[in-house]
């Protein structure tokens, strides 16, 4: 089943076209690496889709609901939807436990105690349990990324976006992060996620799509994506990746 | 510990340029003060200045007078205070909201913000403490509380701008992340926004919070018996200026303790942001 369906979407800072008549489908249970270089569009496709940027043309469908109608509660669609950042975006004023439990509690009404337990149990997962009542500052990349990850998780999405999330980490804390989300395919959750990751891309996503200038240009299974390119300008781009190292 | 000659040789040198600093302090401080000293009791009218400001017999019989006319500045200082910075808070939030419903509001208050730090304080005292009772309304209240009012009002535009330089120092992924939980603006500004912002802005609201407490004296040009008031009276009777400085002394005593809070709040929010970084 068709989970979100973007369709020709257009999103234009000043001058530059920054998705130029984009359009994508991720199904349930489906997990799409979003690959390309910096400035393709990658980012502000995963925005778009939060509503956390208004699209300029096209539409974007969630659950079959075009979420990019301005009469749509914003809000009320983003309950729906996970979203983790490059820069993790923890809430420094607040211990992990709270940041965890703010949007269960105030956005989803649930009570305090019970929502306290679950967050518990997620850090306990993935092996943050004894971090529950520190700050954020106190943390490494990798477990800060780990607790935002939670922090999306607990609200129960249908959808989870991931925008370069290990971009930011030191190397050795990238695998805790990686392996979380790998966890995460497993239990089926939909994920789309832009990524510099070649390597865990081929191993996660069932799906990669070479983002170039806004549109996508190849899309289709890793291993012919990133093993058999069809388009010139994926075999540069990956070439380059592959010079730096990185796959 | 065993230290190296050469380590031995760098400490000795260290205390020798820390003797010598404390040395240099000294004696600076002693020519400056001397000078001073010598600059003020030497000059021509210095027999009469002491008289007339310093004379300690007048200054034990104003005392419990201005000390009495004290505690009304520290009453007056807590109410409007409190008044002022939930003022300048509203206000700062309200100069946030975004759409078109709330253009009046926005455009309120930020008029506000502007007139308030534009008009000099003295000069609003005026128009509240005699303008208001001048429109003959019923239940105008008494001059104190108008010109503790003037006081929230002209506090309340700095505190506001203030306010506001804290919300909008609070970086824009923080909004991203909230409203990605599904949080609204007002559950934003509440629980994300808001209290990194004050965190951040509290050591310039606490300094204003400094300044507001001297600025209480000035209430009494609307007529109420504070502290500056009762010195003025007791100046009056003697024709000497001792009482005010008694009331300089009161309002730097009074005046101690929150400059010590505030610096005490700016070193933590330094050390903080060392830590952080």
């Amino acid at each position: 089943m068709m989970l979100l369906a973007i369709d020709r979407v257009r999103k234009v800072f000043g001058s530059s076209v920054v998705l130029d008549e984009l359009s994508l489908d991720v199904d349930d249970h489906q997990v799409v690496a979003l690959i390309g270089a910096s400035g393709s569009g990658k980012s502000t496709l995963l925005r778009c889709v939060n509503l956390l940027e208004q699209v300029d043309d096209g539409t974007i469908r969630l659950d079959g609901e075009d979420i990019t109608d301005p009469r749509v509660d914003a809000d009320r669609v983003r309950r729906r939807i996970g979203m983790v950042f490059q820069s993790y975006n923890l809430f420094p004023h607040m211990t992990v436990l709270d940041n965890i439990t703010l949007a269960p509690v105030r956005v989803h009404r649930r009570d305090r105690a019970p929502a306290r337990e679950q967050a518990i149990d997620w850090l306990r997962r993935v092996g943050l349990a004894e971090k529950a009542d520190s700050y954020p500052d106190r943390l490494s990349g990798g477990q800060q990324q780990r607790v935002a990850i939670v922090r999306a998780l607990v609200n129960n999405p249908r959808l989870l976006l991931l925008d370069e999330v290990t971009s930011a980490l030191d190397p050795e804390l990238v695998g805790e992060v990686l392996t979380m989300i790998r966890d995460l395919k497993s239990e089926g959750m939909t994920m789309v996620l832009a990524t510099h990751e070649m390597g865990f891309a081929r191993q996660v996503a069932d799906r990669v799509v070479f983002l170039d200038g806004g549109r996508v240009l190849e899309a289709g299974p890793p291993a012919q994506v990133l093993g058999d390119p069809v388009e010139p300008r994926t075999r540069q781009f990956l070439a380059r990746i592959i010079e730096a190292g990185r796959l | 510990m065993i230290v190296s000659d050469t380590q031995q040789e760098r400490i000795a040198y260290r205390r020798r340029r820390a003797i010598r600093s404390v040395l240099v302090a000294a004696v600076s401080t002693a020519v400056l003060g001397t000078l001073l000293v010598v600059a003020v009791t030497g000059s021509p009218g210095w027999d009469r200045v002491r008289t007339s400001f310093f004379d300690p017999e007048i200054a034990r019989e104003s005392f419990p007078a201005v000390l009495d006319g004290l505690w009304l500045n520290v009453r007056l200082l807590v109410v409007c205070a409190v008044l002022a910075l939930s003022l300048g808070l509203l206000i700062a939030v309200l100069r946030t909201l975004r759409g078109p419903v709330f253009f009046p509001v926005r455009a309120m208050a930020t008029m506000y913000t502007y007139a308030f730090r534009g008009i000099p304080l003295i000069i609003v005292i005026y128009l509240f403490a005699f303008g208001i009772p001048g429109l003959r309304l019923q239940g105008t209240p008494g001059v104190l509380v108008l010109g503790g009012a003037a006081l929230v009002v002209t506090y309340g535009a700095y505190l506001a701008e203030v306010f506001r330089a804290g919300i909008e120092s609070v970086h824009p992924s923080q909004l991203a992340a909230a409203r990605s939980l599904g949080l609204t603006y007002r559950q934003t500004m509440r629980h994300v926004v808001l209290p990194q912002a004050v965190r951040r802005v509290a050591p310039p609201l606490l300094n204003d919070t400094v300044a507001l407490q001297k600025d209480v004296g000035l209430v009494s040009l609307a007529g109420p018996i504070d502290a500056v008031r009762a010195a003025q009276i007791a100046t009056a009777e003697n024709f000497n200026y001792t009482p005010y400085l008694v009331a300089a002394v009161l309002f730097v005593l009074l005046a101690l303790p929150l400059i010590a809070v505030t610096d005490w709040v700016t070193l933590r929010a330094a050390r903080r942001q060392n830590a952080g970084a």
